[in-house]
């Protein structure tokens, strides 16, 4: 299935901003940031599917757009 | 030498030095300005008149060793929101009023001579009042000149500009940094205040004195320790606001739905990436400005940063995601450098950068100004508001004012000043702290944001309106205490996610001056302030009715989640049940 996956922050060095990638189906959001190996960088911090939070667990569907920030503040 | 309260008259240009009375030892920050503003104000009075009065304190641990103490409070009854307000300001200030042993300046009183401004220069026991028809007409830039030039040290200065002169309500009260840059006690309109009073600018000298006593020295830097290693080793604090300031907001923002576009239309920017922080930190990188950079001496979070334009050369520092946001997504400049240049502008001017900006996206509406065109916009910032024509006058009212000129319905604000940067219907626990906020609509009085978006002390569903009120009035308590110690409130970062992290700030504070208090106290500080300043405000003639966000919030739904504002007021009013 197709998702748009798109990183932030840290998470971007040496990866990508947004890109259109492949997954299986059953694929959770905890397996794309393993992939990535996004938690090397630093711990996650906001995980969004469509705008909305979700858990690591929440499992992908077909045109879900996932946003992966690390942990970061401001105010 | 215990500390002192200097009291200042400019009726008759005199000043008394004054024993801190016994109700006023615990208190620091903005727990001693609404103190004092709410014992010795006339809620009633007219914030520009000879009954308000202007005060500063140092919070309780400023002048210390202690990481991120260095905040500055000022407080007074505003003319923009005609509550109580207390803002609070990095730069050199709080350390130099407490070295030199200065618990608390208050300014009462104003001059008849409309015409003679006054800088007030303030050393050991003593108060001058020098004329200064030569800085009357000067901006912000030039009177740190002029006091450099003066003073062959360092001196605390705190300045108005010239739209502080004319008693408008964007006008703020700026403080030199330890870089020679600005910051500012921004919002509601204190440098009008400052003005009415024909202070154009107040210098502290504290040469030679370090008055700052630790009761329990040993007890003190251990505390300290933990505290600074808390901040260190926390990911946002330590590693997070470093790297990308606070206009790393921008993209959450964006994705969550939560970033105020086209004056409140939509949750989010297609343009987003041109203004985010991301880019910000690439633009940094590559022009040799600096991503990390503290407002005063002794922080070690440093989320600010100099910012310099393609050749090279400072544009500004200090560069937040709220001017950011309301210069980009709700004005439409789309050019990161523009904004910056604006930015710097309103730091000399001495403007509330939010309020402006926040005026500036109601101007569309008002057929003002175009959607983005960032051109006109500075022209007015550059020339119509510091010359005070008429145009410049009604856009240094503020949003509030504007709306009312110009019969507009769509006016974000609330107790007259202007909603920063976090959507009320996305984020709906930000949406209680703007409603509820003694201070008007103020993302630092409880920031709510953190819990609905960051993940930070949890997560309570930022569409839902279950758990906002209790979470927007737990951190508004916390919010009161942390600004009475003076710190920077992004110690509440690692304070909602490191349990080390409050207790050792307890224990500086109790290091500090031999006394013994728990958790427990410091969260009713918070409370007993809270409250005093909420009893101004209803004496001021702000009572629940004006706990309220704008109506059109509550029947225009926002996209991309289309959400609408949907408590009700007594669901709000609960918010003071404690
Ligand atoms: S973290 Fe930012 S706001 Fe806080 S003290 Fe440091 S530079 Fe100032």
């Amino acid at each position: 299935m197709h998702v748009f996956v798109k990183l932030f922050a840290q998470y971007r060095e040496g990866r990508f901003k947004a890109e259109q990638r492949e997954y299986p189906n059953e694929t959770t959001a905890q397996m794309v940031i393993d992939a990535l190996e996004l938690e090397r960088v630093s711990p996650l911090g906001v995980l969004m599917v469509n705008g909305r939070h979700v858990d690591p667990s929440y499992c992908l569907q077909e045109g879900d757009e996932i946003a992966l920030f690390p942990k970061v503040g401001g105010g | 030498m215990a500390d002192l309260v200097y009291r200042v008259n400019m009726t008759n240009l005199s000043f008394k030095i004054e024993e801190v009375p016994s109700e006023w030892l615990g208190l620091g920050g903005r727990a001693l300005t609404s103190t004092i503003v709410a014992k010795e104000v006339d809620p009633e009075c007219h914030p520009l008149g000879p009954n308000n009065k202007l005060v500063f304190a140092p919070g309780l641990l400023s002048g210390t060793s202690a990481s991120n103490s260095g905040r500055n409070s000022c407080g007074a009854k505003s003319p923009l929101t005609g509550g109580i307000k207390e803002s609070n300001v990095g730069g050199t200030s709080a350390g130099i009023m407490s070295k030199l042993g200065v618990k608390a300046l208050i300014i009462e009183g104003m001059p008849q001579n409309e015409n003679t401004f006054y800088q007030l220069h303030v050393t050991k026991n003593n108060v001058e009042f020098i004329e200064v028809p030569e800085l009357v007409g000067l901006d912000n830039y030039a009177v740190l000149d002029a006091m450099a030039a003066k003073y062959d040290k360092k001196v605390a200065v705190m300045s108005i500009g010239r739209v502080g002169e004319m008693r408008m309500n964007l006008a703020n009260i700026s403080v030199k940094d330890p870089g020679g840059k600005l910051r500012s006690h921004g919002r509601g309109g204190l440098g009008a205040v400052m003005g009415s009073k024909k202070i154009k600018c107040i210098t502290v000298d504290a040469e030679n004195y370090k008055e700052v006593t630790i009761a329990d020295p040993e007890k003190f830097k251990e505390a300290s320790k933990i505290f600074t290693k808390a901040l260190q080793e926390n990911p946002i604090s330590g590693e997070g606001l470093p790297a990308f300031g606070t206009n790393v907001l921008v993209n959450i923002l964006n994705e969550a739905g939560g970033l105020p576009t086209r004056n409140f239309r939509a949750g989010n920017w297609e343009f987003a990436e041109n203004i985010c922080g991301e880019t910000m930190a690439e633009n940094i990188k590559a022009r040799g400005g600096k991503t990390t950079h503290g407002c005063h001496a002794g922080c070690v979070i440093q989320c600010s940063q100099v910012y310099n334009d393609k050749d090279g050369n400072y544009l500004t520092s200090g560069f937040e995601y709220e001017t950011i946001w309301a210069l980009g997504a709700n004005f439409g400049i789309k050019d990161l450098d523009l904004i910056a240049k604006m930015d710097g502008l309103m730091d000399d001017l001495g403007v509330d950068s939010i309020e402006t900006s926040v005026t500036f996206g109601l101007a569309v509406d008002a057929g003002i100004l175009a959607y983005g065109d960032g051109e006109k916009a500075y022209e007015l910032l550059s020339k119509d508001l510091p010359n005070g024509t008429p145009m410049g006058r009604i856009i240094g009212s503020g949003t509030h004012l504007l709306g009312k000129l110009y019969g507009l319905v769509r006016v974000p604000t609330v107790k007259g000043q202007g909603i920063p940067a976090y959507e009320p219907r996305a984020v709906k626990g930000q949406g209680i702290t703007y409603a509820t906020s003694t201070m008007g609509a103020d993302h630092t009085a409880g920031y709510a944001v953190a819990t609905n978006i960051l993940n930070s002390g949890g997560h309570v569903d930022p569409l839902k309106k279950e758990g906002q009120v209790e979470l927007a009035r737990n951190l508004q308590i916390a919010t009161a205490a942390v600004d009475s110690t003076g710190m920077c409130i992004f110690v509440a970062f690692p304070a909602l996610d490191d349990p080390k992290c409050l207790p050792a700030l307890v224990d500086m504070i109790n290091a500090r001056f031999g006394c013994s208090l728990t958790i427990d106290d410091v969260v009713n500080l918070g409370k007993t302030i809270l409250k005093r300043e909420h009893e101004f405000n209803i004496k001021a003639g702000l009572n629940s009715a004006d706990d309220r966000l704008p109506e059109f919030m509550k029947y225009e739904t926002l996209p991309p989640h289309n959400v609408v504002w949907d408590f009700t007021g007594e669901e709000i009013d609960e918010f003071w049940n404690f």
